[in-house]
């Protein structure tokens, strides 16, 4: 029987895949941080920062990638008839899983489209990040296969899921107007920026293809494992390809483990950060970047994960909790072994028939 | 012996549906799974699922959302 190349490497998800890798190089060579040119975690916690929530003064800027991503997707999405209402089915446990994803990020220092665009800038330390993400999404995938569900949405109205496109689009104006009460970062990676439009631009695009291929970085090895399935795993290929290549254009390919930029050399740490990403994300159903993109489409259980996420971020920056390059604090080891726990608990203990 | 069952995944989300429906064909030997979901997504994880596992599919709309059939052929009908 002939192999249906075409389901097994749907050409819109190696695409999508392909303009992450290319742009999240490109934007770090255009002005945002190095080997951060889209980071899902990192620009919701800069936005946090901007909006005064936490006061690490230099991870404070209204990341624009963000607020577009948002509107390319509800665009896309309301083109395509698929902007729809769902409640939230577990809006507790999904703001939970949300704001533990994110911590695991940051002690990791970088959600898995980051952990992407460091492997393509010759990172070698996020291997041990990649081996993480894997171990935490097989552990996901076995507790899905006993049977955890966060349980079921019900349709709903479409006016509650205006407003995250409308607090989207205040967040874009209030970073043109830019009024005191933002806190802009002088120095630091807060004070490396794009473009302004061409962040705008890339994150408007961006929005539109993830909505379009389902692309999600969690859901491409998950899927391996529970179905045999590489449909979204060529889509993650592709990012790494595209990012390495477009790097070794630029002269921007750095191959190494040490002196990388915004990164630690705490492997132990490295790897159960982002197994933390990794489970919480299968739980959740999705990465980081796929949470934002079912939220802007209407989904409420992503809607809170958001939610989860900017608290997370919160908590992370006040609490001295996250990383930096010069490695883990102790607060940010003993949450992200609870939070490990945290997430076998739920798996194991939620569930629905 | 042909069976058939029937899954209702509305309102779960993915990969809920697809597990549910591999765990279904994978416990008969051959027959016949019925899958309601209301998620387009959903429609083509499962349709994607059901052609690795070389069942054959149709699906169709229905109130409130999609109705996938999946007929699983039997051992004569895979592959070697």
């Amino acid at each position: 029987m002939r192999t249906n190349w075409k389901a097994m490497m749907p050409p819109v998800v190696i695409i999508t895949g392909a303009i992450l890798g290319v742009l999240g190089a490109v934007l770090a060579w255009a002005g945002n941080p190095p080997n951060m040119g889209l980071c899902i975690a990192c620009f919701q916690r800069d936005i946090v920062g901007a909006l005064g929530l936490h006061h690490a003064a230099r991870l404070q800027y209204l990341r624009p990638e963000i607020p577009a991503l948002i509107l390319g997707t509800t665009l896309a999405a309301a083109l395509r008839k698929e902007w729809k209402g769902r409640s939230a089915p577990a809006p507790a446990i999904s703001f939970l899983l949300g704001a533990l994803v994110m911590i695991g990020a940051l002690v990791f220092l970088g959600c898995p489209v980051r952990m992407t665009l460091r492997l393509g800038g010759g990172d070698l330390t996020a291997l041990v990040g990649l081996a993480g993400f894997g171990a935490g999404i097989w552990a996901g995938t076995l507790l899905l296969r006993r049977g955890f569900s966060l349980g079921r949405s019900a349709s709903g109205s479409r006016v509650p899921t205006l407003v995250l496109p409308v607090l989207a689009a205040g967040l874009l104006v209030l970073l043109f107007i830019r009024p005191a009460f933002i806190f802009f970062s002088a120095e630091g990676p807060g004070s490396q920026a794009a473009p302004v439009l061409a962040s705008v631009g890339a994150g408007l695009l961006l929005g539109a293809l993830a909505q379009r291929s389902r692309l999600c970085l969690a859901g491409g090895i998950r899927d391996l494992l529970l179905i045999r399935s590489p449909h979204l795993l060529v889509g993650l290929a592709a990012a790494l390809v595209a990012a390495a290549l477009t790097n070794l254009a630029l002269g921007r390919f750095d191959l190494g483990f040490s002196g990388q930029p915004i990164a630690h050399t705490a492997h132990l740490w490295s790897f159960l950060g982002m197994a933390l990403v990794g489970l919480g994300a299968v739980l959740l159903g999705g990465c980081p970047l796929r949470q934002l993109v079912l939220a802007a489409q209407g989904d409420g259980g992503a809607f809170c994960a958001i939610w989860g996420m900017f608290a997370g971020a919160a908590v992370a920056h006040n609490f001295d909790l996250a990383a930096s390059p010069a490695g883990v604090p102790v607060g940010g080891q003993v949450v992200v072994v609870a939070g490990l726990v945290t997430c076998l608990a739920v798996g194991w203990s939620v569930g629905e028939t | 012996m042909t069976q058939e069952m029937t899954i209702d995944a509305r309102g779960l989300a993915c990969p809920i549906p697809v597990i549910r429906v591999k765990k279904a064909l994978e416990g008969v030997a051959r027959g016949r799974v019925v899958v309601l979901v209301d998620e387009q997504v959903a429609v083509e994880n499962i349709t994607r699922l059901a052609g690795y596992m070389r069942c054959s599919h149709q699906c169709a709309a229905c109130e409130g959302g999609f109705r996938i059939i999946i007929e699983k052929p039997g051992s004569g009908g895979e592959e070697p």
